[in-house]
């Protein structure tokens, strides 16, 4: 966006580079949230390969990604509300009931599953459209709309798995949770995998081809479209937003539906990575409360209108990292939740050393 | 608070304050929760429980802890803030409570609560970190130091006698001695918000911080002194609590946060702070409790509480509870 805003500046060549250097550092600015977290993503991460007794294996990474995948869609599927100064409380609950539904319908022959998937897919959009229907037209704050209509979707997953259970079918199973090369070994693509080309990206872990694959057929056409521009003009300030013609509720109905669908998505990996749904109303609840801690740590603005859904990503990826190091370390499973705790309150913490920066104590205040 | 006499709308031949609204439609629920309890009951056993004293009054006394925890947090929703760290807040109050046992067994309790607040309002005013994250990371907290001090166990101690006392206990073989604590409560919270600087300084801080800031108040003072309002309120329901089952175990405080929120919201507050009235809340919380026990009558499944549940929140905030409409 600086780049469209400072093109007119070009044109008079003494003043280039210093307005260069301008768009650099607010380049810099607009991404300082995500790059932070990525720093410490990759310093955490390096740290725990390094540590590793094993050394740096695919098997690790794969299984790193397999855990890293729902709650990164959930971050993310957090983000589109977050970014309008709103709250999804339901992502949790529609990860779940649509992890439910896919233990129902992903199974039998391959027509089957396709539509099994576009079901679910559905279902994951339907629910985030139905939270967009009743935040835009019955103009309910979204934090307790979606708080109510997270207890329906908990409802009506419960109905649809009363007990943990169901099936998946386990090729697909065994297909999505591995690497590049076992995909396309399983479903018979490239020569069993074993195509030249297709070597040097074999060992990538699938759930992180479908999160590359999900940001950029999904996320970054959405920020690009006058729907995404809107979402983010609405966090800034509603009020603006409305005054310069923008297409206001329908950007939120379409921020809700994303959710959904991105909320949606996490819930089908999950039932397919583990083969079975399961309506477990306090891991829905833990999903819910990690999202809004990973879109924080992603450098997202809780106020709204800055922030990106990949930072939540790897925002995501940092929480994960620190229990992946718990592991590593030994730390006793009980002093666990205390060391979540205490990183995720430092981290929200630093943010407060810009207070010392401020030079009118008026802008505290929001 | 913000009585707007010209904007009163006339129902029923009442006129009815804006901020009355919720309250009377609210009471107007209960009412029609209570009927269609009875007649169910009255369909199938040919009598009407839900219109004994007695049993009403059992219900209010479970209810209290929740309206416990409903007043502390409506404090924090008027800032415009949220306490999500209410569940480990009240687990860590009664598992203190029990441990230290003993005279100062309640004042423990409730000191737990009044510290987790406190470093609340320290991170949210001091540091401006968002209510949402900082109270949810002082959950964590609380959670890992507890899992951390019991083991992952229910602890063994057991509560004292005295807390037992006031959970459980019925004044004159009636009146449950835990009402009279949420009693003492509520008109502890009417007279904040009524009487006391600090009670208005908590509408002007929910109305615009900016505003009250510039008008003299210390509102991180404020902030800080309303969390620790909330978590102390947390600390007494988990204390008594603690009481009513004669013991502490894990997780006992997370059935009451979303509820407590419900509630709160149900009863008119405006989830984004500045308006609503104590009032309000406590029809609220007494509407979330005969809901939930007309639903046991009725033996509906976890899966229709749910979806009941989140109806009626629907249902009753698109009633009453709607925004405005943008319009620049």
């Amino acid at each position: 966006m600086s780049d469209t805003v400072l093109a007119p500046a070009a044109a008079e060549p003494k003043k280039k580079t210093l307005r260069w250097g301008d768009g650099l550092s607010l380049r810099w600015r607009k991404h300082a949230g995500i790059l932070g977290a990525l720093a410490l993503f990759l310093v955490l991460y390096l740290f725990y390969q390094m540590s590793h007794p094993r050394g740096f294996t695919g098997q690790i990474l794969i299984q790193n990604a397999n855990e890293v995948f729902a709650l990164a869609l959930v971050s993310m599927a957090q983000t589109v509300p977050v970014l309008m100064a709103g709250l999804d409380l339901s992502v949790g609950a529609v990860m779940t009931l649509v992890g439910c539904i896919a233990s129902h319908l992903v199974d039998g022959s391959p027509t089957d599953i396709a539509l099994g998937i576009v079901a679910c897919i559905a279902a994951g959009a339907t629910c985030g459209f139905v939270n967009g229907c009743v935040v835009v037209y019955g103009r309910i704050q979204p934090i307790i709309a979606t708080l109510a209509t997270s207890a329906i979707y908990m409802g009506l997953a419960l109905i649809l798995r009363p007990t943990p259970g169901g099936k998946v079918q386990e090729d697909l199973s065994w297909a999505v949770a591995s690497d590049v090369h076992e995909f396309a070994a399983t479903f018979g693509l490239f020569d069993d995998g074993e195509a030249t080309w297709l070597q040097p990206f074999a060992w990538i872990p699938v759930p992180l081809v479908l999160l590359a694959l999900i940001i950029l057929v999904i996320w970054v056409p959405f920020t690009r479209s006058v729907m995404g521009r809107t979402v983010y003009a609405i966090g800034s300030s509603e009020t603006a937003a409305y005054m310069s013609g923008l297409p206001i509720n329908r950007a939120k109905l379409a921020a809700f539906t994303l959710a959904g669908l991105f909320a949606g998505l996490g819930g089908l990996f999950l039932a397919l990575q583990t083969s079975s749904g399961n309506a477990d109303i306090p891991q829905a609840g833990a999903y819910t409360l990690n999202s809004i801690a990973a879109v924080v740590i992603g450098g997202t603005s809780l106020l709204g209108g800055t922030g990106s859904a990949i930072g939540s990503m790897i925002g995501a990826m940092v929480l994960r990292t620190i229990s992946f190091n718990f592991r590593i370390f030994d730390v006793a499973p009980l002093l666990q939740p205390l060391f979540e705790g205490l990183v995720l309150l430092a981290a929200v913490s630093i943010g407060g050393l810009k207070l010392l920066r401020l030079k009118n104590r008026l802008e505290i205040f929001r | 608070m913000s009585r707007r006499v010209n904007a009163t709308t006339a129902l029923w031949g009442l006129r009815l304050d804006p901020d009355d609204k919720p309250v009377a439609f609210a009471v107007g629920f209960v009412m029609l929760i209570l009927l269609i309890g009875t007649g169910y009951t009255l369909y199938t056993q040919g009598s009407a429980p839900l219109l004994q004293p007695q049993y009403l009054l059992q219900q209010l006394q479970v209810g209290s802890f929740l309206g416990i925890v409903a007043a502390g947090l409506m404090l924090v929703i008027l800032l415009g803030h949220i306490d999500l760290s209410v569940p480990w807040t009240l687990t860590a109050a009664a598992m203190i409570a029990t441990a230290v046992g003993g005279p100062w067994a309640i004042p423990a309790g409730i000191g737990v609560g009044l510290v987790v607040g406190m470093v609340n309002g320290l991170g949210v005013a001091y540091l401006r970190v968002p209510s949402m994250i900082f109270t949810l990371g002082m959950n964590a907290v609380m959670r890992g130091l507890m899992v951390a001090h019991t083991g992952g166990f229910a602890p063994q101690t057991a509560a004292t006698d005295l807390m037992q006392y006031l959970a459980v206990a019925r004044i004159g073989d009636m009146i449950p001695a835990a009402l009279l604590v949420w009693l003492a409560v509520s008109v502890a919270v009417v007279a904040i918000l009524t009487r006391t600087t600090l009670g208005r300084s908590i509408y002007a801080i929910g109305n615009r911080e900016r505003a009250a800031y510039l008008s003299g108040i210390d509102t991180n003072r404020v902030i800080l002194v309303t969390f620790a309002l909330s978590g102390a309120a947390a600390g007494l329901a988990g204390v008594l609590l603690a009481g009513y089952s004669t013991k502490a175990y894990q997780g006992m405080g997370d059935a009451y946060l979303l509820p407590a929120i419900a509630a709160v919201v149900i009863g008119g507050t405006n989830i984004l702070g500045g308006r609503g009235r104590y009032l309000g809340t406590l029809v609220g919380v007494i509407l979330i409790v005969l809901l939930n026990s007309v639903l046991s009558i009725m033996q509906m499944l976890e899966a229709g509480r749910q979806i009941i549940y989140g109806c009626v929140i629907i249902s009753m905030l698109l009633v009453y509870g709607r925004g405005a409409r943008v319009t620049g």
